[in-house]
């Protein structure tokens, strides 16, 4: 690691003021650490969140619940409140990472967990993500793990979170508060597409801080399911993985929400996929359906095509097992 | 220090206290040591092993605050005031605790690089009390690897020692609040 000077203020406002363009903010620090070690994150400065007030969960007056940023991932997937009415939260924070790294991952951090693409990884070998214009060996490279939908001529970079698939499905709305104040960003506009510009995996701005995800209220508790499907049962990213939740009336479907992880620099939905799913009634003719307007322009690469079949029959399994209940 | 300075980009040490093995312990550390470096590099507390260095292999797992961790992944600046534990903290003198007592009975390693690693993870896993099965044992060690493949034997070292462990936390919380 290269050497940096370090800050722990104690509030938010503190924070945001002495954050420099090459700073960054550590909470869990699991991620960024591991960036540091292997010179793809130099920051001057790291700034230490931890004893900031943002480590509750509380109900909101709406019927939702807002999530501290600081939350460990371990005590949001337990949580009592999340357990009972946001089950696919719980089952996508579990199956990812260990249990050890959950116990220091926080709900913010992560958000902004970066990409495990092995060449963004490898500071000896070009990224346009880790340096802009240096180019993209992943497109004609090792790219099994990488994007088959919304990738681009720079990037073909897949988001790694777990946990942001259910909140994506979810619909959770991120607060960030920064220099220029406090803004909300729909979970749908928080990360984004490589573009032309992969180095940026998401909407904040310098100096923005995540300081909580809300949750809003909602009846997809009774059916969702989290599947991800690896290279191994436990402890792995995931090659495919799918969020869905079903709000179900008798055996049809009243509204449904599908997410995908795995397949793009972003968690993957489409709004024609759950609108082509309500009012028909839950069999494998109307998951195919949807399943097929999810995927649409999917594309893969030599190593890495396999996953649109697979992600065909990972959305259709997990809508099956969502219609028969929630896994808790 | 102006060597010390020039290596380090003119940025002093910090001190911090913590409470390590239940011995307070006063230490210097650079804000870019980890957790694990200077335990094993400072401290010569060379029990919490060094595997990967990158939170994939489990080697380095210590209980912080009761809970475990990753030490290598960690800041030891940033845990002023915490209370550590490492596997040379688990055994009350002569006696071994009941996990490294199991994992002798169950001959629970070969090489016995990740033992301390399995042990502490095994102890914070059942300090979470939500492995009810030996599935979700097995899946709540996943986050420590074993190359020698001893799996099984760790699987059974646990699950013998799990009765003796719960009774030896609940002791540690009376004495503790």
């Amino acid at each position: 690691m290269n050497p940096f000077s370090y800050a722990r203020p104690s509030s938010v406002e503190e924070a945001i003021d002495q954050f420099r363009p090459d700073s960054r903010y550590i909470a869990g620090g699991t991620n960024l650490l591991d960036l540091m070690k292997e010179n793809v994150t130099r920051p001057s400065q790291l700034i230490d969140i931890t004893q900031l007030p943002l480590a509750d969960i509380a109900e909101t007056p709406e019927g939702g619940l807002r999530i501290g940023a600081l939350v460990s991932n371990a005590d949001l997937a337990w949580h009592p409140l999340v357990e009972a009415r946001y089950p696919l939260l719980s089952q996508a924070i579990l199956a990812g990472a260990s249990p050890q790294l959950r116990n220091m991952a926080t709900t913010g951090g992560n958000l902004l967990q970066r990409t495990r693409c092995y060449y963004f990884y490898d500071a000896t070998t070009p990224c346009n993500k880790r340096e802009p214009g240096t180019g993209c060996p992943a497109r004609d490279g090792l790219n099994r793990i990488h994007a088959i939908l919304g990738h681009s001529e720079a990037c073909i970079a897949v988001h790694p979170s777990d946990m942001c698939v259910a909140l994506a499905a979810l619909e959770a709305v991120v607060h960030v508060q920064g220099p220029r104040g406090e803004r909300r960003i729909p979970m749908a506009d928080f990360h984004r597409l490589p573009g032309q510009t992969p180095e940026a995996d998401n909407t904040l701005i310098d100096g923005e801080l995540i300081t909580a995800v809300e949750l809003p209220a909602q009846d997809f508790s009774a059916h969702s399911s989290y599947l991800k499907v690896r290279d191994r049962a436990s402890y792995a990213f995931a090659l495919v993985s799918v969020a869905a939740a079903l709000d179900m009336d008798g055996a049809g479907i009243r509204s449904a929400r599908i997410a995908m992880g795995g397949v793009a620099h972003k968690p993957w939905r489409k709004a024609e996929a759950e609108a082509a799913l309500v009012g028909k009634p839950a069999d494998e003719a109307a998951f195919t359906a949807a399943a097929d307007i999810l995927l649409e322009g999917a594309s893969g690469f030599e190593h890495n095509a396999f996953k649109i079949e697979l992600g065909r029959r990972a959305i259709v399994r997990a809508l099956t097992d969502a219609a028969k209940g929630a896994a808790r | 220090m102006s060597e010390t300075s020039t290596a380090t980009g003119g940025i002093s040490a910090c001190s911090i206290t913590l409470q390590l093995n239940g011995q307070s312990r006063e230490v210097e550390v650079y804000p870019w040591t980890t957790l694990l470096d200077l335990l094993r590099e400072q401290l010569h507390l060379t029990g919490t092993k060094k595997g990967c260095d990158h939170g994939q292999c489990g080697a380095c797992t210590v209980l912080l605050n009761g809970k475990r961790i990753n030490s290598c992944l960690t800041l030891a600046v940033m845990h002023d005031g915490a209370k550590l534990t490492t596997i040379e903290g688990l055994a009350q003198g002569e006696e071994l605790h009941p996990m490294q007592a199991a994992f002798v009975e169950h001959d629970a390693f070969q090489c016995g690089y990740c033992t301390p690693g399995q042990i502490c993870s095994a102890v914070g896993m059942i300090a979470e009390g939500r492995a009810e099965t030996r599935d979700d044992l097995r899946e709540q060690m996943s986050g420590n690897v074993c190359r020698c493949g001893a799996y099984p034997n760790i699987v059974a070292a646990i699950e013998d020692a799990t009765a003796a462990t719960r009774e030896r936390l609940a002791g540690a919380k009376e004495v503790t609040p």
